[in-house]
């Protein structure tokens, strides 16, 4: 043994068990709630929830992989038509979002290596000519209704089974959103996809295959996407205008959750998410001013608050109910730590 | 022959996407700014016309003289006091800061104006056309956009070339750091930039609704579109390649219009998704995107 005492890695603290732990027990008590709660809730909550599954995908791009996309809305959309196409062939309206959202990644696939033709600002407008293009195309098709919208042919017609079927579809398209961000962080590509975001060109330099990394990105994001789309639109029992389901309104939305409760952290879009969900619930009576209100905060948080809320109380207590990165720790905080930590080593 | 005068028709079209899209591709070039407020701002500047018209009651041409001054002054504050500053936190604050800009303007103006078309009158100029033929006869006032735009663009080119803040633009647009070590305040710089970046698009934005017959509110979210499709369709760093960008839209748009009056729109961005996935640098780019 040398003389130097080398820091103690780690990245799984106790705390973090506990916060795992109780992820599992609160996503389960979720489950149960539409036996416990009133109706009018449970469907408050389904908002609540594809809010947080687009912010959160929103994030994995831009937050991790430093894609900034002003065009999710494709995705958005095509996951409700894709609602439309399969309930048609006789699918329940539920499975039907489920194959959206798998048809969306293998459009998304495809449509990457248009996007990544172009980088930063210009992905950004690039991706909204490809949700506009995607938007013209639907409109075409008079089974999807062309400019006006449509229903589903084929729901639930039981109000309480209905409510109760979303609920859970739209709480599956959450668990899905916020595993899959904390699952493919904790792997390398987490940490490959991070350096992408510091630095491309020194990501490559390392041996980072960045592309295949992005794309991946660019394709999960799409899926989760497109399944909060069909949560949307499942939930609506039709689409009022593609206009609005395929609107750069949504993009607005995402960003402004994800950039008010921090960038790149996983707790931030829950947070933002939750934010806007309680604005949009007292102050969307106000008209369009609490769009220009969204607008300016965004702003104001971008030049004054980067980190977010986030980002703001992580720096200042350094807790993470999600911990995907790497914590470096004196060896006399080891020694705090207790035991447990020791037998790794 | 009805192919023939589509296709001068977009031409002439051709000519104002061109000049919308100069602004975004100097804020570029220069300040590496992507402008995703780009549309609305152009909106705005033909709101601010229609206001000036309202309530002076002089014709849209004169209302120009004011408006566009005016949106150069606008564009050196909005770098100097927003984008300065976002500039220096990285690639991803600028976006914000211009998207959060997107959504103000566009819902600010719905609120005060309501979603109904505001009028903005060409004058006499309106009906009158050239006759070449008796089939093809061009618009006086489409003529002056396409004119005004080659105008604008060589104006610019010389700007660049043989002044010494065009000099500072391009040695910025290279690298600004070595122009700040030669003792140049790259924020004035910047913000001259951005203010010759919003008169053109003020310019651009008027002329459009002018051509449109009025402006409405969300113009601005197709608008933005078109100037980035001219610029990545034309090839970036290169203003005459903006031109053709511009042209190369218009006319698809027109023969597709054409065809059938839905598919213009479409077609528009197939040809753009063509030229991303066939010619990534553009028709005239002479550099990779970055």
């Amino acid at each position: 043994m040398s003389n130097v005492t080398l820091p103690h890695v780690e990245r799984f603290r106790r705390k973090a068990a506990i916060g795992a732990t109780f992820a599992v027990i609160l996503f389960s008590l979720l489950a149960l709630a539409p036996f416990a709660l009133d109706q009018s809730i449970t469907t408050d909550w389904v908002k609540l929830f594809y809010l947080i599954s687009l912010a959160s995908m929103w994030n994995l791009l831009a937050g991790y992989a430093g894609m900034v996309s002003v065009g999710q809305q494709a995705f958005i959309g095509l996951g409700a038509y894709g609602v439309f196409v399969f309930n048609d062939m006789g699918y329940s309206a539920y499975l039907s979002g489920l194959m959206a959202s798998l048809v969306v990644a293998v459009i998304a696939f495809p449509l990457s290596f248009l996007a990544f033709r172009l980088r930063g600002g210009y992905f950004a407008i690039g991706t909204w000519v490809i949700a506009e293009t995607i938007r013209l195309i639907v409109i075409r098709f008079s089974s999807l209704g062309y400019g006006k919208g449509r229903n589903i042919s084929n729901y639930t017609a039981d109000p309480t089974l209905r409510n109760n079927y979303t609920y859970w579809m739209a709480l599956a398209v959450l668990v899905f959103a916020l595993a899959a961000s904390f699952t493919l962080l904790r792997t390398r590509m987490g940490l490959a996809l991070q350096s992408i975001r510091d630095n491309e060109v020194a990501a490559t330099s390392v041996g980072v295959n960045v592309n295949r990394v992005k794309r991946i990105v660019y394709v999960l994001a799409a899926t989760g996407t497109a399944g909060a789309g069909a949560v949307i639109c499942v939930q609506g029992i039709g689409i009022a205008s593609p206009g609005e389901i395929f609107g750069v309104s949504y993009s607005a939305f995402m960003i402004f959750m994800v950039l008010i409760g921090g960038l790149g952290t996983i707790e931030g879009p829950v947070i933002g998410a939750l934010v806007y969900f309680m604005m949009d619930k007292y102050f969307s009576q106000q008209g369009l001013w609490y769009l220009v209100a969204l607008g300016l905060m965004a702003i104001f948080v971008t030049l004054f608050f980067p980190k977010g809320i986030w980002g703001e109380i992580n720096a200042r207590w350094k807790v993470s109910l999600f911990p995907v990165g790497y914590q470096v720790f004196d060896r006399k905080d080891v020694k705090k730590l207790g035991s447990k930590s020791n037998k790794e080593e | 022959m009805t192919w023939i005068n589509s296709i001068m028709q977009g031409v002439l079209l051709g000519g104002l996407f061109a000049m919308s899209a100069v602004g975004l591709s100097l804020a570029f070039g220069v300040l590496r700014v992507v402008n995703l407020a780009h549309g609305d701002l152009m909106t705005l500047a033909a709101y601010l016309s229609y206001i000036t018209m309202k309530y002076s009651g002089m014709s849209t041409w004169y209302s120009l003289l004011i408006v566009v001054p005016g949106m150069a002054i606008l564009g050196y504050i909005v770098q100097r006091v927003l984008l300065q500053k976002a500039l220096k936190m990285g690639e991803l604050a600028p976006l914000m800061v211009t998207f959060g800009i997107a959504i103000i303007i566009p819902n600010s103006l719905m609120q005060i104006f309501s979603s109904n078309v505001q009028q903005l009158p060409v004058g006499a100029l309106a009906t009158s056309s050239i006759q070449l033929n008796n089939q093809i006869s061009l618009g006086t006032f489409p003529i002056l956009t396409l004119l005004m735009s080659v105008v604008l663009i060589a104006a610019i080119q010389q700007y660049l070339a043989r002044t010494k803040m065009g000099r500072y633009m391009r040695a910025a647009a290279d690298d600004s750091e070595v122009l700040r070590l030669m003792g140049v305040d790259h924020r004035k710089v910047y913000g001259y930039a951005m203010g010759i970046a919003f008169a053109t698009l003020a310019l651009a934005g008027i002329l459009f609704g002018m051509r449109q017959g009025g402006v409405s509110p969300f113009d601005g979210q197709i608008t933005v579109l078109f100037a980035f499709e001219t610029v990545i369709i034309g090839g970036l760093g290169s203003l005459w390649g903006t031109l053709l960008g511009g042209i190369v839209l218009g006319v698809a748009q027109t023969i597709a219009g054409q065809i059938s009056p839905e598919i213009p729109l479409l077609v528009g961005n197939l040809v753009f998704l063509a030229v991303l996935a066939f010619r990534p640098n553009g028709l005239m780019g002479k550099q990779a995107l970055k």
